[in-house]
């Protein structure tokens, strides 16, 4: 059966095509598309239906469901682990988790190649995983071991791994922004067809760092995609206090760039959203808007009392707002993948990351020389 | 009226870009008997130090030039004279002397810098003087054709004199292929080519005496005679100079490597040392550079053995040295048999600029001759 | 050929010479061509004050006009850095730094750091500092010592065409994020400048004047005043030696050394505020190191603790004058 096509509606505003004089070198000069793809969701997002039909009516196939089972299983025991760990109090300084938003992330990088870049969040950990990055590595930087990502100079929130094309979670909220601008406007010198993505949360969403990026990427027809994953709050501060529009969609064309929403718990549909969008950029089409909306299943920082979610809120996305749990049912449902299967993957991801801890806790501290190096590549 | 046995003493030219200089002292008094070469009195540029000789005979009558003081070029600092002149006359002459004014369009008294689009790339030189023989003046490693400021003007009095900037100097190009004696020496053959010089009285310091002998052998109807200056090729004996040269990163390196070239260690000014820096930073040149002294002092010797090459038939050769030079020594000054030998006291490396009246007669005589 | 030219010319002539050279340098920031999407002359500015006049049509698509985001279009040159290309983004006034410092401080900065050695950010910010164009107070100061402050960033500050050319292609060429700063009132100096192109290394001071009595250690506009001060005190029979010392990060601090331990006596010229400025940085090493050497009391001569103002007549008593320059010697040397 063929996928239900896309509802296509009216923006509220219509996004003018610009000419500018002075233009950034394009692959292919494409004029400002007006009529985005929007799918309207309202305010929280439930979970779809399970379809009645067998058989793979999903955008990928086996070997493609299984990838994305694999991803999002190990972010989730990663950051499970983390949370264990970090209670024990091996783990110094900050964590910020990302358990509960991993189709966002996964359904986004699987349509990523290493030399597409992306900026992260201080709430890192997922779209690294899903980027690529060894795990082993992320574990041992996040105990500030030698052979971490960073060395250790970094630690939860800055790692990185520009080989992978993951230009760093970062601890500035809206940073990566403009930095993505960068890859993006790097991206168009190649003539690589590579795109750059900018993670943001709907705390962030706010910075004028992000707002500035829109712009800057719809004046230049930059391949820049910016993410907002709305979890709903803005370390304790909810969203619906702090951002004025309800959809970022608005946002977006406000600044000149189409937007969609999508129930970012939904991999599929974080999939194809993501999917058309990074097509398009890579074609020359210029940069758009993504919003996920999700849940948190942590607090904002381990520690986080999370005073201010309702009575019974966490217990209540742990039961019906697991995106991996959705994702297996369906899947299984549809009778393309076993229980068993999964399992296998459940364990697979389990051993990894029993390996990553063991990795980290065994591996050497940097010494006092890591101390004054790599400041500078020559002083 | 004049009297033609009046003579000034007026600030010098040195070089194309001096327009004043400072008398730092008299090195005599009124009255005393002064002989053609004798130095007057010490005048200090921006560039460098020296003394201005005297060009002609007479007593030294008046002194008008004060210590301490800059004056533009061609001031009168003072007066030789016949003892037989009146006084009336010296103030006379004193009092007339008016400073020479540039007047629109008028040929500026010093060289100007030219530029020849050879086969091996564009050169910079100077030409100057106008007699019928023809005079070549060829800088050493890491030097330039401002090298022979003290020596051009009065080399230009009876010969047509050329100084150039080889490849990686000066502003000449700043590439040459397969750096190395033979292809410098093919640049100086590009250069006569280029400006129809058919053949020349070289003059060649330190690499540049390599490079003429080198020309004497290979085009040996080309070389009407050679002078070398602390000349390499002479000998296998090479100090650290050229790797140190090479390998100065800033003033505080540079300012003792160039200190070598001088007997009078004073005479490495600051602005000197900024020159030579200011020309080693130059895209191109340290590699060329460092390339360069590979292929002719690599490993602290000197390859060329182009002395020897020459055997016994050469044109007349004219061989200067300062005896107390530190980068060539000076026995290799006997190694040219049938050579005039003139090794010279209180000089080091750079002689032609440190005894620069002795080694003009040297030269003027032996072009002559 | 060493001609002479204006630092304004010297930095054009910079700009193109490694454009020329190297197919990754890129060049943005606000009007630097010009007239972008309006009727009248393409390249109709060339930059503010003109710097980047005429690149624009030799180098088609590499200078880019920036809509007014300074942090967007600034981390955007970071980002571009970060992956592979030589951007100089132009901070039009080093005033503005304000509105996009994160990305230079907490992102530029600390990338090779954070990331454990495994990036390079080569990119090149200009920007203009400095009072004596009746700009007023945000637009006027002489923020360097900011800059100086932050692990990970160089600064570099000429003070002359020469220096200045050669200074900023060292700066495109060196692979760690620099911030150029640029003298508005210098702009139209003029000084010999090799048509060739020509790197000056960072870390360099520069001896522009040798003297045994005591040393002046400066930068940027203060150079030229400390000369004319050195002038004036020479007639009294002082000799001064005047340091500029063209980068502040990495500074050249052997020279520094070498000059205090040569004349005992230091006065520090800085157009910045006198709290945390680059001569109360300067000062405190020559006292931590040449305490035996100094015979005088070490003097700093800057800018007062107040915004720039903008009444010409206030202006100019604000900027540390000539008078204030040997007045602070006579007064180092009178013990």
């Amino acid at each position: 059966m063929a996928k239900k096509p896309a509802k296509k509606s009216k923006p509220t505003t219509k996004a003018k095509s610009t000419k500018r004089v002075v233009k950034a070198k394009l692959a292919k000069p494409v004029k400002l598309v007006s009529k985005p793809v929007k799918k309207a969701l309202g305010k929280r997002a439930a979970a779809k239906p399970v379809p009645k039909r067998k058989g793979n009516v999903f955008p990928l196939d086996k070997a493609g469901l299984l990838a994305a089972y694999r991803t999002m299983r190990t972010i989730r025991e990663f950051e499970e682990r983390v949370h264990d760990e970090f209670a024990t109090g091996d783990i110094p300084g900050f964590v910020h988790l990302y358990a509960g938003e991993e189709a966002s992330g996964t359904g986004i990088m699987m349509h990523l190649k290493d030399i597409d870049r992306i900026a992260s969040t201080h709430r890192g950990h997922g779209h690294c995983i899903a980027k690529g990055v060894d795990v082993k590595a992320m574990m041992a930087e996040i105990y500030g071991k030698v052979t971490g990502s960073c060395r250790g100079k970094g630690g939860s929130m800055h790692i990185a791994d520009l080989s992978k094309g993951m230009m760093g979670a970062n601890g500035i909220l809206g940073a990566g922004a403009p930095l993505i601008c960068g890859a993006a406007l790097a991206a168009k010198y190649r003539g690589d067809g590579a795109v750059g993505i900018s993670f943001v949360g709907d705390g962030a969403s706010n910075q004028g760092t992000f707002l500035e990026s829109l712009n800057l990427a719809a004046v230049w027809n930059l391949p820049a995609i910016f993410v907002v994953e709305n979890n709903g709050y803005a370390e304790s501060t909810s969203r619906d206090y702090a951002v004025a529009v309800d959809s970022y969609v608005d946002r977006a064309a406000g600044f000149g760039l189409p937007g969609v929403t999508v129930d970012g718990l939904d991999f599929f549909a974080v999939y194809e959203a993501a999917g058309e969008i990074i097509r398009r950029a890579r074609e020359g089409g210029g940069p758009a808007l993504l919003e996920c909306k999700m849940i948190r299943m942590f607090g904002h920082f381990e520690g986080d009392q999370q005073t201010y979610r309702a009575k019974g809120e966490v217990e209540d996305i742990r039961a019906n707002k697991d995106c991996i749990k959705m994702f297996s049912e369906r899947v299984v449902e549809s009778g393309v993948i076993t229980r068993a299967e999964l399992a296998s993957i459940d364990d697979t991801a389990h051993a990894l990351i029993e390996e990553a801890v063991a990795y980290a806790k065994a591996a050497a501290l940097p010494t006092a020389k890591d101390l004054t190096n790599d400041v500078y590549v020559s002083y | 009226m004049i009297d033609n046995r009046i003579v000034p003493i007026v600030m010098p030219k040195w070089g194309l870009s001096m327009t004043e200089g400072k008398v730092i002292s008299w090195l005599l008094q009124d009255g005393m008997k002064i002989n053609v070469g004798d130095p007057i009195l010490e005048v200090e540029t921006d560039k460098i130090a020296g003394a201005v000789e005297a060009s002609d005979a007479g007593v030294l009558r008046r002194r008008v030039g004060q210590a301490d003081t800059i004056y533009p070029v061609k001031t009168l600092l003072g007066v030789i004279a016949d003892p037989t002149v009146p006084e009336s006359e010296i103030d006379a002459f004193v009092a007339n002397y008016v400073l020479p004014a540039a007047e629109e369009g008028e040929e500026e008294q010093g060289p100007k810098y030219e530029f020849a689009e050879t086969s091996v790339g564009n050169l910079r030189y100077v030409k100057r003087g106008s007699g019928d023989e023809t005079v070549i003046l060829v800088h050493g490693f890491g030097g330039d054709l401002d090298n022979w400021l003290f020596n051009i003007d009065a080399l230009a009095e009876k010969a047509t004199v050329y100084a150039l900037d080889l490849p990686g100097h000066g502003q000449s190009i700043k590439k040459l292929d397969k750096p190395g004696l033979k292809s410098l020496t093919s640049a100086l053959v590009a250069f006569m080519d280029k400006l129809g010089i058919s053949s020349a009285h070289l003059v060649g310091h330190s690499m540049g005496g390599a490079i003429a002998m080198q020309m004497a052998a290979s085009h040996p109807s080309n070389v009407k005679s050679m002078t070398l200056i602390c000349s390499a090729g002479l000998g296998a004996d090479i100090g650290s100079y050229i790797d140190d040269y090479v390998a100065a990163q800033g003033r505080k390196d540079l300012k003792p490597v160039l200190e070598k070239l001088f007997a009078d260690k004073s005479l490495v000014s600051r602005q000197l040392v900024d020159d030579v820096l200011k020309f080693k930073r130059l895209d191109g040149v340290e590699g060329l550079l460092k390339d360069l002294g590979q292929s002719l002092f690599g490993g602290g010797k000197q390859h060329d053995a182009t002395g020897k090459a020459l055997g016994d038939r050469y044109p007349p050769a004219l061989v200067i040295w300062g005896k107390e030079d530190e980068v060539i020594p000076s026995a290799h000054a006997q190694n040219l048999t049938g050579a005039k030998v003139y090794v010279l006291e209180n000089a080091g490396h750079m002689v032609f600029m440190e005894k620069a009246g002795d080694v003009n007669a040297l030269i003027k005589a032996h072009i002559a001759s | 050929m060493a001609r002479k030219i204006t630092m304004r010319q010297a930095l054009n002539e910079a700009l193109d010479q490694e454009m020329r050279r190297d197919p990754s340098v890129i060049v943005m920031g606000e009007d630097i061509v010009g007239g972008a999407g309006g009727g009248g002359e393409e390249d109709a500015w060339g930059g503010v004050l003109g710097v980047t006049k005429g690149l624009h049509g030799k180098y088609r698509g590499r200078l880019l006009d920036t809509p007014l985001s300074e942090s967007a279009y600034i981390g955007a040159a970071i980002g571009a850095a970060a992956c592979g290309m030589r951007p100089v983004a132009e901070l039009m006034f080093l005033d503005f730094m304000g509105v996009c410092f994160d990305q230079i401080f907490n992102q530029a900065a600390k990338f090779k750091y954070m990331f454990g050695g495994k990036a390079e950010t080569p990119v090149v910010i200009r920007a203009m500092v400095g009072a004596g164009f009746r700009a007023a107070a945000q637009h006027s100061q002489m923020l360097t010592p900011l800059f100086t402050h932050i692990p990970g960033l160089k600064v570099v500050c000429p003070s002359n065409a020469y220096d200045a050319k050669g200074l900023l292609i060292q700066s495109i060429r060196d692979n760690d994020p620099v911030i150029f700063c640029e003298h508005k009132n210098l702009y139209a100096t003029e000084a010999d400048v090799p048509a060739e192109s020509y790197a000056i290394p960072f870390g360099e001071a520069n001896v522009v004047r040798d003297g045994k009595h005591c040393s002046i250690i400066t930068y940027g506009m203060m150079v030229n005043r400390s000369m004319d001060a050195a002038a004036e005190l020479a007639k009294g029979g002082v000799e001064c030696e005047v340091v500029d010392l063209r980068t502040l990060s990495p500074i050249d601090w052997d020279t520094v050394i070498d000059t205090a331990t040569k004349t005992g006596r230091v006065v520090c010229v800085d157009e910045a505020n006198p709290r945390c400025s680059i001569a109360s940085d300067v000062s405190a090493m020559v006292a931590q190191e040449c305490f035996k050497a100094l015979k005088g009391p070490i003097q700093m001569v800057t800018a007062p603790h107040t915004p720039v103002p903008f009444s010409p007549f206030l202006e100019d008593l604000y900027i540390p004058s000539v008078a204030s320059i040997v007045a602070a010697v006579k007064k180092t040397m009178a013990n």
